[in-house]
């Protein structure tokens, strides 16, 4: 139907499949180092990359509000959560040798064989399908908001409820640690072994887990 | 644009998170490959809405309205995964998930279970004698 109305082709890509492709090749090439690094900590920022890389191509796409939506949650608070629990499991800065498991090579034969099989099977199935992306933007704040408000009220709903009890969940999961700590002989050695501003400390990532 | 162009993106992606979760060895690497995973299902859902939208006459816009709830699950999964990992990071010292093998069956224990492991098992002895 699209195909009637203009001419495609590989051979002359547009400026925004070019646009596609170049963030396409960054936002794999940072997946590829975030999941192959051997530092922890550089593998969650290789992660804001491939975030941020997938937030510009739906705009692309021109479903703006999904990729602001996008950076405010993942690249804002999921990174973070991320980099706060590498931090709180003591996770090595620098180097450390035992980040991938012994499998490596059975992990990757298995990734590189559903990566070509998924890619055959779409590039064979789409070969011939185009979006057309002018005119009003499909993925406004406007469609976006109308079709969730209109159609998807009560799944929208129902995922609040979920939040509220995913929250709970972890608040519940942060504090068990707290009721085993009311063992008077490990506080009081404690805070005979160093500084009165231990227990503080201690209760400080206590709360921080709790809050979130 | 060619539907190709997202479609393998968004395959390249998926791979590579599955990669991931098979070969990390510490549980909050593997959460990143999760989360990759789950882009690249978001990838696919807002490109096959948008295609969807120009070319049917009236439409829900189903892929993004799944693309925000994917977003909103992945954020709920990964506050209590990592609720999850440190407290197994409290209780073991270790987030490394090729050390939690309790549940393993047919696999020599590590030697820190091993008092755990006879304790258990030599009342289950007694208890198979006493059976019979």
């Amino acid at each position: 139907m699209i195909l009637a109305q203009a001419p495609h082709g590989f051979l002359s890509p547009t400026g925004v499949e070019i646009a596609f492709l170049l963030v396409g090749l960054v936002t794999f090439g940072a997946a590829l180092v975030s999941v192959t690094t051997k530092q922890l900590v550089h593998a969650a920022l290789w992660l804001v990359v491939t975030l941020g890389g997938l937030a510009v191509e739906y705009l692309l796409l021109t479903a703006e509000f999904i990729a602001w939506v996008q950076v405010l949650i993942y690249v804002g608070s999921v990174v973070v959560l991320l980099l706060f629990g590498l931090m709180l499991t003591r996770a090595p800065i620098g180097r450390s040798p035992d980040a991938d498991s012994a499998n490596r090579w059975a992990a990757l034969t298995v990734a590189v064989a559903a990566a070509t099989a998924l890619v055959w099977v779409v590039v064979d199935a789409f070969r011939a399908t185009w979006i057309d992306l002018d005119g009003p933007a499909a993925g406004s704040t406007e469609a976006t908001g109308a079709s969730l408000f209109q159609n998807w009220v009560l799944p929208f709903e129902a995922l609040s409820v979920l939040l509220l009890a995913a929250l709970v969940g972890a608040i519940v999961l942060s504090r068990k640690a707290k009721a085993e700590r009311s063992s008077p002989s490990l506080n009081s050695r404690d805070t005979d072994e160093s500084s009165p501003s231990v227990p503080d400390a201690r209760k400080n990532p206590a709360e921080q887990e709790g809050a979130r | 644009m060619h539907l190709a162009y997202p479609a393998v993106l968004s395959a390249l992606l998926f791979c590579t998170g599955l990669y991931g979760v098979l070969a990390r060895r510490n549980a909050i690497l593997v959460l990143m490959s999760v989360e990759l995973m789950l882009n690249a299902v978001n990838l696919n859902l807002v490109a096959f809405d948008v295609w969807l939208s120009r070319t049917a006459e009236e439409t829900l816009h189903s892929g993004q309205a799944l693309t925000l709830f994917t977003i909103a699950i992945a954020a709920a999964e990964i506050g209590i995964g990592l609720a999850i990992v440190l407290a197994v990071h409290r209780n073991r010292g270790t987030a490394d998930i090729d050390k939690l093998r309790d549940t393993a069956e047919g696999h020599e224990s590590a030697p820190s279970d091993e008092p755990a492991e006879d304790d258990g098992t030599a009342p289950a002895a007694e208890k198979a004698e006493a059976t019979a």
